[in-house]
């Protein structure tokens, strides 16, 4: 308790940590802003080739609005567990982090196993990257966010093995903050994805 | 330490009232579109109305962007990376656009 005055070389040590953690976050934010503009551009090049279809399939012949839905359902709600395992935390509920965690997990899977199985749909229909201007922007764009969302779940999944080993220190819970940023991040891109790509394609 | 951390910060409340938000938000351009509810100019209206707000029901709610509580240097970061989001994406399609336009002349 008495530990938090700053006078104390301890707490002028916890000072200087929150400093440093604040500025990880900076940095983190920082990121997140740049790989935003790698977004926009690949949403500006997907557009301008949108209509290239070279006599190939279009949007409305390859879309699934149901499936659409799905992979968009499956993404905001695991938006929502991750906010509550981010609640958990800052509760000190270790086991409600685990399981919150395990739970946005399951559904970012969900997410990228419902991609695959799009895109391998696609490519033995003979829509695959290589068939149209179109289909090499549409490839591009939602393969750049799925990816980013496999990296998101190769990080929940450290992130787990850390809170089960290490606690809910300081440093733990300054990176789940960050991946909680980014997790919510690539949600947002997605709302840019259904409504550009998907329901406009099959309009 | 902690316990002060935890007076600060969003709360369940600001979570379930993005979901809710995003949702209704979600299903309003799908629906329009699954059902063909309107003609395309009015429906490509609604997607680009209904996919900014729910951008800005995101940032407020689920990254708790907020003009009081973020770091100065966070918001000035967010927008300098509209601004440039806006110049780039704007002036590659207006280009592309006007090209495209000559180029059927």
């Amino acid at each position: 308790m008495s530990d938090t005055t700053a006078a104390t070389p301890a707490g002028a040590e916890a000072a200087h940590d929150a400093e440093r953690y604040a500025e990880k976050d900076f940095g983190f934010w920082i990121y997140l802003m740049t790989d935003a503009v790698i977004f926009a551009l690949l949403f500006a090049t997907y557009i301008v080739l949108s209509r290239g279809t070279a006599g190939g399939p279009t949007g409305s012949d390859l879309f699934s609005l149901p499936h659409t839905f799905g992979e968009t359902m499956l993404l905001l709600v695991s938006s929502t567990t991750f906010g509550m395992a981010s609640l958990a935390a800052r509760a000190g509920n270790r086991g409600g982090v685990l399981a919150w965690l395990a739970i946005t997990a399951v559904l970012g899977l969900a997410f990228v196993g419902m991609e695959i199985q799009e895109f391998a749909g696609m490519i033995a229909k003979g829509a695959g990257p290589d068939r149209s201007g179109f289909l090499s922007g549409f490839f591009t764009l939602v393969g750049t966010h799925g990816v980013h969302v496999s990296v998101g779940l190769i990080s929940i999944v450290v992130m787990m093995g850390q809170i089960a080993t290490k606690g809910l220190t300081v440093p733990v819970l300054s990176r789940l903050m960050r991946l909680a940023l980014f997790w919510h991040f690539l949600d947002i891109v997605w709302i840019g994805i259904f409504s550009v790509v998907y329901l406009p394609g099959v309009l | 330490m902690q316990h002060t951390a935890s007076t600060q910060g969003p709360d369940l409340r600001a979570y379930l009232t993005g979901l809710v938000l995003a949702l209704i938000l979600t299903a309003i351009p799908f629906a329009l579109v699954y059902f063909k509810l309107l003609s395309t100019g009015p429906t490509v209206a609604a997607i680009v109305i209904a996919a900014i707000v729910q951008v800005l029901v995101h940032l407020r709610f689920f990254l708790h962007i907020d003009f009081r509580r973020t770091p100065k240097e966070n918001l000035l970061t967010l927008f300098f990376a509209c601004f440039l989001i806006m110049v780039m994406v704007g002036g590659s399609l207006w280009i592309m656009i006007d090209l495209h336009y000559r180029m059927a002349l």
